[in-house]
């Protein structure tokens, strides 16, 4: 690991405090949009932020992110234009964690050396890449470690001895998957997700965050006791695709903004 | 004779990979049913019992052994090499895909799954799988593209009568590629309880080695009958490629005999030169596509490009790691032919051998009208007939009264 102190480690070197991470995909509606979006959750209370690079086959996610993944592809938005907007983000003095979440297939081909280099060059401290489990990420870890910068390993409640293997090697936080199937809002939990989440807790050092599924302040404050932070997705990128006609007119952005961090207040209130 | 290299390698390793292609690139959700699937066939091959359940079905459900037929007419017509044709179209429901659906069909019954699902292009797969389903008495979902359901409306009232249910998937081109995202979406979701059907030798480990394994048994047949009649191996093998596996399953006991050319024949659509087409091994980059690193048709982002074929069954993006891996190594020689040059050689089949083959197969006839004749009169050249065209001749019919209207079907 290189000598440059990574966010992620310094927001959950405090683990009294629950942390709420949103994920928005760039370029959904557009990329400004996305640059005050970013801004605007994280004075609504945001600790840390994922950034969902637009891909064509996106295997992990469900209809909405897909849907919003197409969006931003129809603008030509690629993994380029993702690090040059953690660069603006940067720039313009936001300070919380960055994560993309991307598939493999676009790190492979921009390059994996170059893409962490990258990543740490523009300032972002993490990634999440849905569809390298641990026995083929070998090379992301350890252009990884190089730069500075976390691969987030993920968990689902399917692992089981796969979890201790999967907990010792996360680092940054251990993203658990809350529920089986793709990205999206669940009316339910699963019943046994507070035992799945004590038996992460026991198999790693890493922080926990919870993600898949979670759509609601009573979901947010029923998991909260079992977990490090909370991850929430699909719920605020549907919020994002009822405001979109606003978001992507530059006149009225502020508005639409307006309006999401509203959405996503009532989600962080439920952690305080 | 074409020099061939020799591949020493046992493929895939403990990783599935071969040399640097396949792999398991999926959800964490799904590691652990591969890893279960990977024991459940590991353990199946070794069982005399399972083994013998599944030859008495290959036997006495689909009608195995497929005939080994000596295509005299297209032979003295094209004036070159001896042409037979390995008759996959006359498995029961018309195509190889038969082989590998009841093999996971007794798989999935094995591991005590009663649901399975697919995805299907062309929709053969979709019908072995809907066939094997009712016969074994589980429960089946195809999920298949729109524009594959508008293209192959005969095979999806097929699937339901076999008591299928078909699932259409909107997103992308609406082809194989998308019903396969759906289809492994869906399989996230519900993995504790159902089974996926993979139709051809792709996605993440086992599946490309596990299809493999099903479908040699029409390679071996082909060596031991060839040798059966003429005492002698074919000094050259030809196969269509989308995904791969009649290809695979034909040229795997060849690998060895130095002294057979394989060769693997992809779908150029309206020619390579417009784009539109689906040949990625010459095409394509190495990437990650639906589980396994393979050749892949994409952008230099990496986003997934949609492929074109006259044929369903085709125009895939992305083809099994093991030709991937076969192509690097020179084993394996990949070409391609045109939508117009398949529709010739459905046209020339039907008048010369009074057999309607599947456009898939086409392609591979395709490439022996151009192969043969610059073969030897005493050279032998087998093509792999994978299918049928009863579900096509739509299609054909849709292409030939265009190109007799003076309209270019291209």
């Amino acid at each position: 690991m290189s000598q440059r102190e990574n966010r992620i480690d310094r927001l959950f070197a405090d683990r009294s405090r629950k942390r709420f991470i949103p994920f928005l995909t760039v370029g959904d509606p557009t990329l400004e949009a996305t640059f005050h979006l970013a801004h605007g959750l994280v004075e609504a209370g945001a600790d840390l932020l994922e950034l969902g690079v637009p891909y064509s086959d996106p295997l992990a996610d469900g209809p909405t992110i897909q849907r919003a993944s197409d969006r931003a592809l129809a603008n030509g938005v690629t993994i380029k234009d993702a690090l040059n907007l953690v660069e603006r983000l940067r720039q313009s003095g936001l300070e919380a964690p960055l994560v993309l979440f991307t598939y493999y297939n676009p790190v492979l081909q921009y390059g994996v050396e170059r893409l962490f280099a990258d990543l740490a060059a523009k300032g972002a401290d993490g990634i999440v890449i849905p569809d390298l489990p641990i026995e083929e990420n070998a090379a992301a870890v350890k252009a990884a470690s190089d730069n500075g910068v976390h691969v987030i390993s993920l968990v689902a409640p399917t692992s089981d001895s796969r979890i201790r293997m999967i907990g010792q090697q996360a680092t940054g936080f251990l993203y658990c998957v809350s529920s089986l199937g793709v990205t999206g809002t669940r009316a339910s939990l699963r019943e046994d997700l507070a035992e799945f989440l004590q038996r992460v807790r026991s198999s790693t050092k890493a922080p926990t965050a919870v993600g898949f599924g979670i759509s609601t302040p009573e979901q947010v404050k029923a998991i909260a006791p079992h977990t490090d932070g909370i991850i929430v997705g699909s719920a605020i990128v549907q919020e994002i695709e009822r405001q979109g006609e606003l978001l992507a007119d530059p006149a009225q952005v502020g508005e639409g903004v307006k309006r999401i961090k509203t959405f996503v207040q009532q989600l962080t209130s439920a952690l305080q | 004779m074409t020099a061939t290299n020799t591949i020493k390698q046992q493929v895939p390793d403990q990783y599935g990979r071969f040399g640097a292609f396949g792999g398991k690139y999926v959800p964490e959700t799904l590691m652990n049913a591969l890893a279960e699937l990977e024991t459940a066939f590991a353990e199946a091959q070794e069982d005399p019992g399972f083994r013998q359940e599944l030859g008495d079905l290959l036997r006495e459900y689909a009608g195995r052994p497929t005939p080994l037929t000596f295509a005299d007419k297209l032979t003295s017509h094209l004036g070159g090499a001896q042409i037979y044709l390995k008759r996959e179209d006359l498995n029961h429901t018309g195509a190889h895909k038969l082989n590998n659906a009841l093999g996971q069909g007794l798989l999935a019954k094995r591991m005590g799954k009663n649901s399975i699902i697919a995805e299907t292009g062309a929709g053969q797969h979709g019908v072995a799988s809907a066939t094997v389903a009712a016969k074994l008495g589980l429960s089946c979902k195809v999920f298949m593209g729109t524009e594959d359901i508008k293209r192959q409306a005969l095979n999806v009232f097929r699937m339901k009568m076999l008591g299928a249910e078909v699932i259409p998937a909107e997103s992308g081109s609406r082809t194989l590629k998308d019903a396969t995202n759906e289809a492994i979406r869906y399989w996230v979701s519900h993995v504790d309880e159902t089974f996926y059907v993979i139709g051809s030798v792709v996605g993440p480990h086992p599946y490309p080695y596990m299809v493999r394994q099903f479908q040699k048994i029409i390679g071996e047949e082909t060596r031991a009958q060839i040798l059966e009649m003429l005492g002698q191996l074919p000094d050259e093998v030809i196969a269509c490629v989308g995904g791969g596996s009649n290809a695979i399953g034909m040229f795997y006991p060849f690998i060895q005999d130095e002294s057979v050319a394989l060769r693997g024949v992809e779908a150029a659509g309206h020619g390579i030169s417009t784009g539109k087409h689906a040949v990625t091994l010459s095409q394509g980059r190495p990437g990650v596509i639906h589980g396994a690193m393979t050749y892949l048709l994409q952008d230099e982002y990496g986003q997934v490009q949609e492929a074109h074929s006259i044929s369903a069954g085709l125009d895939y993006p992305g083809v099994g790691p093991e030709h991937a891996y076969l192509k690097d190594e020179g084993r394996v020689q990949y070409t391609s032919v045109t939508d117009q040059e398949a529709l010739d050689a459905v046209a020339l089949l039907c008048r010369t051998e009074g057999i309607i083959p599947a456009l898939e197969s086409a392609h591979a006839i395709a490439e022996a009208i151009k192969r043969a004749p610059q073969m030897k009169k005493d050279q032998i050249l087998v093509i792999c007939l994978s299918g049928r065209g009863d579900k096509d001749v739509e299609t054909i019919q849709r292409a030939m009264e265009e190109r007799a209207a003076g309209g270019d079907v291209q």
